[in-house]
């Protein structure tokens, strides 16, 4: 019967060699002969099928709706498998056991009936089972001494597969120790047992979390080798780091981020900076913001930084131009669409304020909010987002004093405002008085600006943020 | 250790401050729980939270939720076929998928959620819908609701004033249906409806109804009258005191894990990226100085983001780098206007500065973008 077996295995394993027999309980009974063989045809555990179960409401099929695992995947008993839907309601799938899935019966949107096979596990041969399907009760192997074995007068719990482990090197399961679930005695107990008698080095044994079990190879993984190690006996526990590098590919906002500043830094960057005393200007905001919350409108800083800007840029507009493709023509751009960065929760986004050459201070202010509110909420248009022409980055918000900002092409400038400080200055008289100073640091293309042009607009934009009553003068 | 003492019920019913000391005292094993919230993400993430923490063994729990304007859709279902999301994003209505299946549904104020919490073996849809419908002929006897087989509850023999769905766990399940007090059935009508078009999908698909408000059949009824019946039926029936338990969905103490839950919740990744692989194949019209022009789109979008894109342009209408660029960027991005927004924008930056080539690619980026 034995050989027969044998046979009708070996023609198996040639047929299907992507998948194990399916081992009934009756086949551990094979004799020590046939193990080698045997043990090379499969892996090292058992395939159960584990069925779907009642759903309940006499429903017997059900739509897979999402895979939570895949073949080759390790499991652990309670781990979600899938989720299936039947007339509203759906259902979490779980696993009733430890191991390896080796096989999906369904696809997504196909339909599973209630008692047949789900997915095929391959169960690890020394853990136990849930208790649905323990095999503790099994008739273990042939040889007396390893029938109802007793430690101190309990009855030894064991695996068929461990109490055949023991049979095979003439262990007593009567004098190893258990240390499994109940004093169960696992496959390591017997190895490290083994270990001590010999004092051969053993492999530790394998645990299906950590290595994928033997799919296609035809080792032996049970055996001891002859380059293992010795099993540790730690004294010390160091902290085991479980972190592993993740990786992603780049999509979206960042794959935004990687076009543009791919492409800026074609651009060759000069900067220049500066502190601005914007003493009076706090004082100007404190004045001006209650008019502007009457009008329904939240004035910033901002307004006033973008509208002083643009009193400069009519005076240099090469700072709002654009040099083309091959760097033959220079284009003077006609509005000065002031870009405004954001910072969002995807990331960095610049909309651009249209116009603010015909724009009041409270005309910006307002459309500064609008931009604010659909910024926040992920509803900016595309108009709200092309065309800028200079751009303001008010990292100072966040935090900073100088910067290194990058040039958004095809704009050829940008300016990095840090944060409004306190600190003390010297006046007129040459006493200390307290100074609201502010940074910011420009950077320009130097292809068609030279430092002296960024210097005399910085000088002017920064005189009429010192003196705001000068604006006044200029205002169209 | 917060959680084994919460299995017995006993924490819970510390922390909750009910006058009764122990719920082991009464025969028989139930809890009525209200949220304080109408926030969707947070309602839904307590009906997580009882049903992976709660021991539902000797107590079963209802509770009882209310949501300001939301749109709720089923696990399985496809968030682009089931509503109008274009008009959810300008009235500023949330969108949610919850982890039951079943159909969407439109929240406000004037909807009632009920769940009936119980172990998986004592699962059992009709016995709570039948609980309700007693419970609303207690308060109106000459109410004609009834339940359907599709697990509805139908008032005058046609109109859907409840719908159902359930979700089923390894030990312990739960089922929950809404009921129409007095929703704003305009807005429900609205965005219930969706506009877009060639979507192609095994999604869960909704079975739409025509439905009535109760508050239209009696206006003496009120969300909170009909909370109150339902609740004292449930205690009758479960042998408990009448007595409703206000919980705060945001008390991280009393509910430990309840705020990962609710940003779990609102995450893009859950929202629209679980919706199953579907395929959008339609005909933009652009409208293109003084023509019309059919662009044939066909895109794959897989766990929300676009998988493939074949936009079938007019040979040259685009310069061929320019057009292979947008697909590169389109491909792997999420199926969003926000993301493709800022994509094309971005793009655009690195274009030669032709006021033709931009309006052309605005006219085809907004019709994309209309798409999602």
């Amino acid at each position: 019967v034995c050989i027969h077996r044998v046979r009708s295995c070996s023609s198996i394993r040639f047929i299907k060699s992507k998948y194990v027999c399916v081992f009934d309980k009756s086949a551990l009974k094979f004799s020590h002969q046939q193990r080698l063989f045997r043990t090379s045809a499969v892996s090292c555990g058992q395939i159960v099928q584990f069925k779907l179960s009642d759903i309940g409401e006499g429903i017997t099929e059900v739509t897979v709706k999402e895979w939570y695992i895949k073949e080759g995947d390790s499991v652990s008993q309670f781990d979600s498998i899938c989720e299936v839907q039947s007339d509203k309601a759906s259902v979490t799938i779980t696993s009733r056991y430890d191991g390896v899935i080796r096989k999906l019966h369904y696809s997504i949107d196909d339909i599973a009936f209630v008692g047949k096979p789900l997915v095929d596990i391959e169960i690890d041969a020394s853990k136990g089972v849930a208790p649905e399907e323990d095999v503790v009760e099994t008739p273990p192997m042939s040889h007396e001494e390893h029938t109802h074995q007793e430690i101190k007068g309990h009855k030894t719990l064991a695996t068929p597969a461990v109490r055949r482990l023991a049979m095979e090197n003439n262990i007593k399961l009567s004098e190893v120790v258990g240390t499994g679930k109940d004093n169960r005695i696992l496959k390591e107990d017997i190895l490290n047992y083994l270990a001590k008698q010999t004092g051969a080095i053993l492999p530790p044994s394998p645990k299906a979390e950590i290595v994928p079990p033997l799919r296609k190879t035809e080792t032996v993984p049970a055996a001891p080798k002859d380059k293992a190690r010795k099993i540790p006996v730690p004294v010390s526990r160091p902290v085991a780091f479980s972190g592993k590098d993740k990786t992603e590919p780049v999509t979206g906002f960042q794959k935004a981020m990687v076009k543009t500043m791919s492409a800026a830094l074609k651009i060759p960057h000069f900067g220049y900076c500066d502190e601005i005393d914007l003493t009076q200007l706090v004082q100007l905001r404190e004045e001006l913001k209650p008019l502007a919350e009457i009008r329904g409108v939240k004035l910033s800083f901002m307004p006033f930084f973008i509208k002083a800007a643009s009193l400069g840029l009519l005076q240099y507009p090469i700072l709002n131009a654009s040099l083309d493709e091959n760097c033959q023509n220079v284009t003077y751009k006609a509005s000065h669409n002031i870009g405004v960065a954001m910072d969002t929760e995807q990331g960095l986004i610049v909309p651009n304020v249209k116009n603010v050459q015909v724009c009041s201070v409270f005309d910006i202010a307002v459309e500064l909010n609008r931009l604010q509110s659909l910024g926040s909420a992920g509803q900016l248009g595309t108009s709200d987002l092309t065309g800028g022409t200079f751009t303001l980055s008010n990292i100072g918000t966040i935090g900073g004093t100088y910067a290194k900002p990058v040039i958004l092409p095809p704009e050829v400038a940008i300016g990095a405002l840090g944060k409004i400080q306190i600190l003390p200055r010297f006046n007129g008289k040459g006493e200390v008085i307290k100074a609201q100073i502010m940074n910011v640091s420009w950077s320009a293309d130097h292809r068609i600006i030279d430092g002296a042009t960024m210097a005399r607009f910085s000088n002017l934009w920064k005189s009429y943020l010192e003196n705001p009553a000068s604006m006044l003068l200029d205002l169209k | 250790m917060v959680l084994q003492s919460l299995k017995n019920g006993l924490w819970l019913s510390c922390i909750l401050r009910t006058p009764k000391a122990c719920f082991w005292s009464t025969a028989s094993g139930g809890l009525i729980v209200q949220s304080v919230s109408n926030d969707v993400y947070q309602n839904l993430a307590v009906e997580d939270w009882i049903h992976d923490h709660m021991d539902l063994e000797k107590q079963q729990v209802l509770f009882l939720w209310r949501n300001s304007p939301a749109v709720v859709i089923g696990r399985h279902q496809n968030p682009w076929q089931e509503c109008n999301l274009r008009l959810l994003r300008q009235k500023n209505i949330k969108l949610a998928r919850r982890r039951s299946g079943g159909g969407t549904v439109y929240h406000d104020l004037g909807n009632i959620n009920l769940t009936f919490f119980t172990t998986r073996k004592k699962y059992e849809r009709m016995e709570n819908l039948k609980l309700i419908v007693k419970a609303l002929k207690a308060l109106r006897p000459q109410l004609d609701v009834h339940v359907t087989d599709r697990y509805d509850i139908l008032l005058d023999r046609q109109y859907k004033i409840s719908g159902t769905a359930a979700k089923l766990g390894r030990t312990s399940a739960y089922h929950h249906c809404t009921l129409l007090c007095n929703a704003d059935k305009l807005v429900l009508s609205s965005v219930l409806k969706s506009p877009y078009k060639g979507l192609k999908s095994n999604a869960t698909p909704s079975v739409p109804a025509s439905v009535k408000n109760l508050f239209e059949e009696d206006p003496g009824l009120t969300s909170e009258m009909l909370l109150d019946v339902i609740a004292k039926e449930y205690a009758t029936q479960h042998h408990i005191d009448h007595h409703i338990t206000l919980i705060n969905p945001a008390d991280e103490t009393l509910l430990p894990g309840i705020s990962n839950k609710t940003k779990e919740l609102q995450t893009w990744e859950w929202v629209y990226g679980k919706t199953p692989k579907f395929s959008v194949s339609t005909c933009l019209n652009m409208a293109y100085k003084d023509s019309v022009l059919d662009v044939k789109v066909n895109m794959d979008v897989k766990h929300g983001r676009i998988e493939v894109c074949n936009i079938d342009l007019p040979e040259q209408w685009l310069p061929p780098g320019l057009y292979s660029e947008l697909v590169k960027s389109l491909t792997g991005s999420k199926f969003c206007p926000n993301e493709t927004t800022t994509l094309v924008t971005t793009l655009l930056r690195a274009c030669p500065q032709d006021d033709e080539l931009h309006n052309r690619w605005s006219v085809l980026c907004e019709n994309m973008i209309m798409l999602m």
